[in-house]
């Protein structure tokens, strides 16, 4: 009755029952098998490098001074580039006080609010749109908004404001995803022993999203700490200490562009030392978000 | 508690459904149920899925206003007072009428704030030893104290699904309500729990006025002072529609159900 080998009519064979990679599908299993173990390898492979290489070049530059030290003059040697680490801290900060409140409550709005009106349609779609928009998009912004018109002039606030733009859509969205995860039943059994809906969202739904909202926040910063292109014409540069949140400051990832483009041995050096302190720190901050997820509630 | 509406006399009719059409949007779920429900008694409501029993269950307290395109036609009150009319505190209404759900659905919290949530959020501002005292009253009513008096400190979580689903009831009950509508609450049990559970209802009946939604005939009439047979029929435009067949004792809805629908489902010859 049956037109293909090996159903249970023939299963008397035993022979039937072997391992045989020479059968079509079983070839092709391993054939395919094969081809994403490459892919694998070869998206790796870039990852690594970049890794071995930044490693590499800036490993022999990494001292004391290195990290305690302001950059030399053109030319010069020694150093360290300790206000460009300040500056990056700085400036992130600045952009995640300022993007985390907003984000948070703009994604508790679409998640326990909006209740799929119009509105919260609109604004999903311009999150997303905004995540997609090239960083220096958000720095040319900036500039025109709160630069050019003098409100803060080249300054850290400026260069906190641009980056906080990059990180909003990351943590609307990651929020807004965290917060759709807790079941409904937790917001009706909340809700069914009286409690209202603020009281709800505050004491219930939010603790149990902390873990992927802190996931969404800090991946925010990781991908604002190594952003360059909104920081160059907000947050300018500085050879110099930090002085005040309304003065140019200098950050790595601009210290980096600066010193990798002049002439100078020592700048260079710098510039691959710079580059490898903010690869571990962006690192630092991923593998933190990595180890915040894992203890998930739901 | 101050009873802030003009004082209502408390009455043996808990609820009241008069004539009551459940829609979502333009589709009618449940139509024309009228039924009264009366206190310390245990009301059973049983039928085949779909026919709204739940929809119904969750309309005298208000839980269906979370759903945006619910609405209802139609009158219940609660002791003489509509809760569907314009100045009637949902959330007031819900500490009154409280719930225990399908599943057990412990907040993501210790076995203790489990209990606490409740009184917190409706104002208590009492000591931490008038709380404590809250919540072993609580634990004790819906028989779990013994089992987890010496970890209130763990998370909700770490019970088994028989001893979450006492923990919702003993949340339940730890704001002190009236009424406790239960939706199904142990269709997720094994038999030992439900056991249990059933237990713990008849108890219960002593203070609370009890809904229950049920699978289960034999639970209904093991639990049930009344029961409410419901029934889905099929509508012109495709659907379903849910409506009471009959309500009457358990008795005589298992014994001698005046409707042939009643006596087939009971039966077991559909559904």
């Amino acid at each position: 009755m049956s037109s293909f080998s090996g159903t249970p009519a023939d299963a008397l064979d035993v022979k039937g029952l072997r391992k045989d990679a020479s059968r079509p599908r079983d070839l092709f299993n391993i054939i395919m098998t094969i081809i994403s173990g490459l892919c694998i390898a070869i998206t790796l492979v870039p990852l690594v490098l970049v890794l071995a290489f930044v490693l590499l070049q800036g490993f022999s530059r990494v001292n004391l001074s290195l990290l305690t030290e302001l950059p030399p003059p053109p030319g010069l040697e020694g150093g360290g580039i300790a206000n460009a680490i300040i500056g990056t801290v700085m400036v992130v900060a600045i952009a995640t006080m300022i993007s985390v409140p907003f984000g948070v409550m703009a994604a508790v709005y679409l998640s326990e609010f909006s209740e799929g009106s119009q509105l919260a349609r609109w604004v999903r779609f311009f999150t997303n749109v905004l995540s997609g928009v090239p960083s220096i998009i958000s720095g040319v912004f900036i500039y025109a908004l709160l630069v050019r018109t003098g409100a803060t002039g080249y300054s850290a606030v400026a260069g906190g404001v641009a980056l906080a733009v990059l990180m909003l859509p990351t943590i609307i969205r990651t929020t807004d995803e965290a917060l759709q995860i807790i079941p409904k039943e937790i917001r009706w059994a909340s809700i069914g022993v009286g409690s209202s809906r603020y009281q709800t969202v505050l004491q219930i739904v939010l603790p149990a999203a902390v873990p992927s909202i802190l996931t969404g926040v800090t991946l925010a910063i990781a991908r604002a700490a190594g952003e360059t292109a909104p920081l160059i014409f907000t947050a300018l540069f500085s050879p110099f200490w930090p002085s005040g949140l309304f003065n140019p400051i200098a950050s790595l990832s601009v210290l980096v562009y600066n010193f990798a483009i002049v002439p100078f041995q020592p700048q260079q050096e710098l510039a691959w030392a710079g580059s490898l302190i903010l690869v571990l720190l962006v690192l630092l901050t991923s593998v933190t978000a990595r180890l915040a997820t894992r203890q998930k509630t739901f | 508690m101050v009873n802030t509406t003009a004082a209502q006399p408390k009455t043996d009719t808990v609820f009241r459904a008069e004539n009551c059409d459940i829609y979502y949007g333009p589709y009618k779920a449940v139509r024309d149920v009228s039924m009264d429900v009366y206190r310390n008694q245990i009301t059973a409501f049983i039928g085949p899925s779909g026919c709204g029993k739940s929809t119904l269950l969750r309309c005298f307290n208000r839980l269906n206003d979370l759903i945006e395109s619910f609405h209802l036609e139609g009158r219940i009150t609660y002791h003489g007072q509509n809760l569907y009319d314009a100045d009637i505190d949902p959330v007031e209404v819900r500490r009154r009428i409280g719930m225990v759900f399908q599943r057990p659905n412990p907040f993501p919290k210790t076995i203790y704030d489990n209990i606490a949530y409740g009184p917190r959020v409706n104002g208590f501002k009492g000591k931490k030893e008038e709380m404590d005292e809250i919540v072993e009253t609580s634990l004790k009513r819906a028989v779990l104290w013994d089992e987890v008096k010496d970890k209130l400190n763990e998370s909700g979580f770490s019970l088994s699904g028989g001893q979450q689903q006492r923990l919702c009831i003993a949340r339940a009950v730890a704001v002190e309500p009236e009424v406790v509508l239960m939706d199904e609450p142990c269709s997720a049990l094994d038999p030992i729990s439900t056991l249990k559970i059933e237990e713990l209802m008849m108890e219960l009946r002593e203070k609370y006025t009890i809904i229950i939604v049920t699978h289960n005939m034999q639970q209904a009439t093991r639990v049930a002072d009344k029961t409410a047979f419901f029934n889905a029929e099929p509508t012109e435009s495709g659907g379903k529609v849910g409506y009471l067949v009959e309500y009457d004792d358990t008795k005589t809805i298992f014994g001698s159900p005046k409707e042939e629908a009643t006596r087939d489902y009971v039966s077991g010859r559909f559904g």
